[in-house]
Order: C-alpha cells, then sequence, then structure tokens
C-alpha cells in the first residue's frame, strides 16, 4: 500500500512583474506520508505561504505536480478542487480561523456538514474531540467568547474532523503567547500521528520545530535544506 | 439539495446570532413597507374617491358631447338623446348623467359638500339600491344617498334633508326625503346623492342668466350594449346615427376625469421612488456586512465551500430579512388602516397591496445582488493573505 500523502514534484510559481518572471517557488520536490508531520520554515519572501497555497488547492503551480492521495491536482477544474479542499484536506490559518456566528462545536461540525456527513454519531466525536482539546465546557461558546488559543485549538479540530489526508497549518501559533503556542502545536502535532494523517506547518517560529517529524527549509523559493534527524531538529528548535 | 440546506443553516444562523443588526434592518424595511403600502394605499383612495361612481356604472359606454375630450363635465347633451340611443342597434338601455355639486346641511350649522347626480331611475346611470326603494317618481322631492354621506352624518332612510343651493346670487334650500341608500359612488372627490333629472335641474347651482328656465341638457348618456363583445360596431352605429357626438369606454372616462391621471401618476412616482430608496438602503447594509465578512467567507470557500452555497446562503439571508421586515411592515398598515376615519382616503385594494408586497419582496435580493456578486467574487487566497 503506498504510504505517501502528499507529493510535490518540481514545482514551480511564478509571477510576472514589470514583465520579467519572479519565482516565488523554483523547482521544489518533496514527499509527505501518512502520520508524518512536517514543518515548512523560511524567512518572510521565502516561498513558504505560496507553497501552502498550491498544497491547499487554492494557487495552481507553474509548472511541476503536486498530487494529494494520488490525486493530480493539475489535472483538477476550480468544481473538483474545491471538491477535493473539502474532502481530503484540513485547514488551519493564522487568524480568522472560525465562522463568528457559529459555537465550537458548530464550527467543527461545518466540516461534516459540508461534507454532508453530520450524524448523531458524528457529532458526538465532534465533542468528544474538542473535550480531547480541552474545550469539552466551551462546546457552546461562539469565537467571541474564546481565546486566540482556544480558538485555535477549535481549528484543529475542524481540520481533523473529516478524516482528511492531508492537514495544512499557516503559522498556527502567530497570534498566540509562548505558552499557548507549544501547547498548541504539541497536541497539532498528537492528533497527526494518532490519527495516521499527514501534517504540514508553515511558521516562522523556529522553536515550534521541536514536535515535527522532518523539517524543509526554504529560501528565495529554493528548497534549501531537510531536517530529518531528531538531533537536528532539536538543534534547530533551539537555535543552535 | 445538500447545498441548499447548508446554505439555509448558515443564512438562519447568521440571523440567530446577530438578532439585533438584523432586527434593525427589517425594521427599516418594514418602514419602507408601511411607506409604500400607504402610498399605494393612497393612490387607490384618492382615484377611488375621483371615479368609484363611474367605476360601478353599470354601462359599457358613455356618449359625450364632440370635443368634449371625454371630459365629463365639458360635455353637455340634450336629455332626449337618452331616448335616441335606446333605438340604436345593438343597445341595451341608455340612461342620463347631469353631475353638480351641492351642500347637505347638517345640524349645528355644518354642511356636508356631495356631487349631486340627476339619473333616471332603471337606466344605466342610476346606482343600484341596496336600501330603501328607488325614486318612484320623476317630481317627487325624494333623493338617494350614498353609503359614505350615512356614514360621514347620521342621515338615514326616512329621514328628511335640506340642501342648500346657489341661485343666481341667493342660497335656496330644498327639503327632501332620503328614500333610499347606495354604496360605491363616490364622485370627484365627494360622496354622492341621486336625484331626478327635473329635481337635479331645479337644484343645481345656477347663474341670474339661467334663473326661471328649465334646462334640457344633461352632461353624458351612459349606455349599455346588449353584447359587450360588439362595443366598436355599437359604437359606429351610435356615430352613424347621431350627429356631434363623441363616444368612450369607461376607462377611457375615468382617465379623463380631471386630475386622475395626474394625481395617480404623481403618486405611482412616489412609490417607485420609494421602492428605489429601499433598494439603495437593502443594499447598502447588504454590501457592507459582506465587506466585513470577506475573511469568513474566505474561510468558508478554503475549507470547501462551494460559491453556490456562499451565494444562496446570501439570497436566503436577505430574503428571510426582507420577508420579516415586509410581514413587520404589513401588520404595521393594517392596524394603521383601522384607526383611519372614512374620510381619509385610504384604501387598502387587494391586487394593488399584493403588487406593492411582491414588489418589496424584490427590492430585497435586487439590493442584495450586488452583495451577492461579491461574495461570490471573494477569492480565499486573498481573503485569507495569503497570497
Amino acid at each position: 500500500m503506498n504510504n505517501v500523502a502528499l507529493e510535490v514534484k518540481d514545482v514551480v510559481k511564478s509571477f510576472m512583474v514589470d514583465g520579467a518572471p519572479i519565482y516565488a517557488v523554483d523547482k521544489v520536490s518533496f514527499q509527505v506520508k501518512n502520520g508524518e508531520f512536517v514543518a515548512l520554515v523560511g524567512p518572510s519572501g521565502s516561498g513558504k505561504t505560496t507553497m501552502l497555497s498550491m498544497l491547499a488547492a487554492l494557487l495552481s503551480p507553474t509548472e511541476g505536480q503536486i498530487l494529494i492521495g494520488g490525486q493530480d491536482l493539475s489535472k483538477m477544474n476550480e468544481r473538483q478542487r474545491v471538491v477535493l479542499r473539502r474532502e481530503r484536506i484540513g485547514f488551519t490559518f493564522q487568524s480568522n480561523n472560525l465562522i463568528p456566528f457559529l459555537s465550537a462545536q458548530e464550527n467543527v461540525e461545518l466540516m461534516l456538514r459540508l461534507n454532508g456527513k453530520l450524524k448523531h454519531g458524528e457529532r458526538i466525536r465532534a465533542a468528544e474531540l474538542l473535550s480531547r482539546l480541552g474545550l469539552g465546557d466551551r462546546l457552546t461558546n461562539l469565537p467571541a467568547q474564546m481565546s486566540g488559543g482556544q480558538q485555535q485549538r477549535v481549528a484543529i479540530a475542524r481540520a481533523l474532523i473529516h478524516n482528511p489526508t492531508l492537514v495544512l497549518a499557516d503559522e498556527p501559533t502567530a497570534s498566540l503567547d509562548t505558552e499557548r503556542a507549544f501547547q498548541v502545536v504539541q497536541t497539532f502535532a498528537a492528533l497527526i500521528h494518532e490519527n495516521n494523517r499527514a501534517g504540514i506547518m508553515v511558521t516562522h517560529d523556529l522553536r515550534m520545530c521541536q514536535y515535527v517529524d522532518r523539517v524543509i527549509q526554504m529560501q528565495d523559493g529554493k528548497l534549501v535544506k531537510v531536517y530529518e534527524d531528531k538531533k537536528d531538529i532539536m538543534a534547530l528548535a533551539k537555535g543552535e | 439539495m445538500k447545498n441548499f440546506f447548508l446554505s439555509v443553516y448558515l443564512a438562519i444562523k447568521e440571523i440567530a446570532r446577530n438578532r439585533g443588526r438584523f432586527l434593525l434592518v427589517s425594521l427599516v424595511i418594514a418602514l419602507i413597507t408601511l411607506l409604500v403600502l400607504f402610498i399605494a394605499a393612497l393612490g387607490e383612495g384618492l382615484g377611488n374617491s375621483n371615479k368609484q361612481y363611474l367605476a360601478n356604472l353599470d354601462a359599457d359606454m358613455l356618449v359625450f358631447l364632440e370635443k368634449a375630450d371625454f371630459v365629463i363635465p365639458s360635455s353637455r347633451v340634450d336629455k332626449g338623446l337618452a331616448r335616441t340611443l335606446r333605438r340604436v342597434d345593438g343597445v341595451e338601455s341608455a340612461g342620463i348623467i347631469a353631475a353638480s355639486g351641492t351642500a347637505i346641511l347638517l345640524p349645528n350649522d355644518e354642511v356636508l359638500k356631495v356631487s349631486i347626480l340627476g339619473v333616471e331611475p332603471g337606466t344605466p346611470g342610476a346606482p343600484a339600491v341596496i336600501e330603501g326603494e328607488d325614486l318612484q317618481s320623476e317630481l317627487a322631492a325624494e333623493v338617494l344617498i350614498d353609503r359614505n354621506v350615512a356614514l360621514r352624518t347620521d342621515i338615514k332612510v326616512g329621514d328628511r334633508i335640506t340642501i342648500r343651493s346657489t341661485q343666481g346670487t341667493e342660497d335656496e334650500f330644498y327639503e327632501l326625503k332620503v328614500v333610499g341608500m347606495t354604496d360605491g359612488n363616490l364622485y370627484q372627490f365627494a360622496p354622492s346623492i341621486f336625484v331626478t333629472f327635473s329635481n337635479w335641474d331645479k337644484m343645481r347651482t345656477k347663474s341670474d342668466t339661467e334663473l326661471g328656465r328649465q334646462s334640457t341638457t344633461v352632461n353624458v348618456i351612459a349606455v349599455k350594449v346588449a353584447d359587450s363583445a360588439n362595443f366598436d360596431s355599437v359604437e359606429a352605429n351610435i356615430l352613424a346615427r347621431v350627429n356631434n357626438v363623441e363616444v368612450a369606454d369607461i376607462p377611457t372616462t375615468i382617465a379623463n376625469v380631471p386630475g386622475y391621471s395626474a394625481q395617480q401618476s404623481t403618486v405611482n412616482t412616489q412609490a417607485v421612488f420609494t421602492l428605489l430608496i429601499g433598494i439603495l438602503v437593502i443594499g447598502g447594509f447588504f454590501q457592507i456586512q459582506v465587506l466585513q465578512k470577506v475573511p469568513q467567507i474566505g474561510v468558508m470557500k478554503a475549507i470547501g465551500a462551494s460559491n453556490g452555497v456562499v451565494g444562496l446562503a446570501s439570497v436566503i439571508q436577505i430574503m428571510v430579512v426582507t420577508a420579516f421586515g415586509v410581514a413587520i411592515g404589513g401588520g404595521l398598515a393594517y392596524v394603521f388602516s383601522l384607526t383611519f376615519p372614512p374620510t381619509v382616503p385610504i384604501i387598502f385594494n387587494g391586487t394593488n397591496s399584493l403588487i406593492a408586497v411582491i414588489a418589496l419582496l424584490l427590492i430585497g435580493p435586487l439590493g442584495g445582488m450586488v452583495s451577492i456578486i461579491y461574495a461570490v467574487r471573494i477569492e480565499p487566497l486573498k481573503a485569507l493573505r495569503l497570497s
């Protein structure tokens, strides 16, 4: 059985600026397996957010292939991409993650509604997942009634509830204090491993890399280094 | 179907969780509804006050003096013309209509201004009697009153009323017995009373030169045709038989009532502008709302909500808010209408009110169309600032 959840092959994304091409992502290739949590790091402008947008089927590569669960994104039309995002991808964003007029549980259930899978058993599962994330007493709270960390945890639950192939997180700790940030990423990593999903987290905060299995470092649109050894990753996380 | 239920769910949840904001818009729509319904009712009421007698005539056409431009007060024809017309092929019956204004004296020196109409009982110009009996004799001092006269005064069938008429430079008073009551006969903004031609000629306002002379002219002749499908041929027969006359159907006659068309177009213009203001108000609100929701819509689309779900949720939301506002406005209009006295020309006509309500229900989606298109076009990448 193929264990590869995500395959990125020679992906290029260029934009025309003043008649000249600017390469935001330049010939990047990597794979992420099921149950693997990967960090995509790099300085501002390194191309990591553009890469994440392409993995999320929100942006098309100029060249190359992206396969999620074996499905080639370049061969899909917009309608198929919407379905792919709904069924195979889970998201958390930096901020404005949640739908403000839905409670914590309703936000999580929204993914199930979108996929037409909201049944009684699934509702219980959503509540259990939120309880697991320490939000058992916050199920009926609206996002405005929760802290930033709690909102991020609801977003994590929403990203996982429909058992996606790939879970993407864009700077999930950007609006959190250090203690909350560690808690959120640690929980995220645990759930990725536990549910055997492929996870990719874009972050500029290298300290968060201590919870991932691999670190992909980008610079000027290129993949410059991959940290696979746990010792190397911990050293990177500690800034050594 | 799944998308529809999801859209309904999202639309209703958002309204329920932001009740205050949406209620405010509904109340604005309710006020617009109230205004539009009252303008429509006022138009109907004013029009009705002007034309009700003509609209309810049991006649198919009116015969005017040629070049009177179908204006009743401008037309003068001999009352004997009615007899001539009865002998025209295709005419079932014909009757005179002679119109003038007068006043009924009321207790405490008050007067009620009325239209006094001279008619021949049992002919097309005469109204149906709903209470009491019809005018019996050409010379008897009898009168039929419209129900609107009874509503505005305490006069009832069997009472005697006094008519004040200006004859030359003097006021003359005539006493008449109310023998019957009719309904739906407002004419030229006044309730009507009906008398025979002889009484009408005696009581109509006269100048010095007309004093002591008996007139044989009336304003128009009302004609009922045997088969209304033959209207054109009967008209041709009349014009072939009688010189110096012109013929109009009832809608044409009403359209030529002095001031009627101008009044109706003024009122209709007001209603249309009120609807346009409604479209702008609703459009503005929902556009601002969508601008505030750009990140939220971006998240929705990023996690897999289709444009259909986002657009439909917006449409449903607009329709619910509009329908709620229209319902409140309609209810308020109904309650207020109960408080108006019969002298206020406000009539809630079913058809006109329905047209107004449908127009009001459409202003929501029309006003919100720009915001719906905007919502559908939001790109998640930009909304989430990923680009």
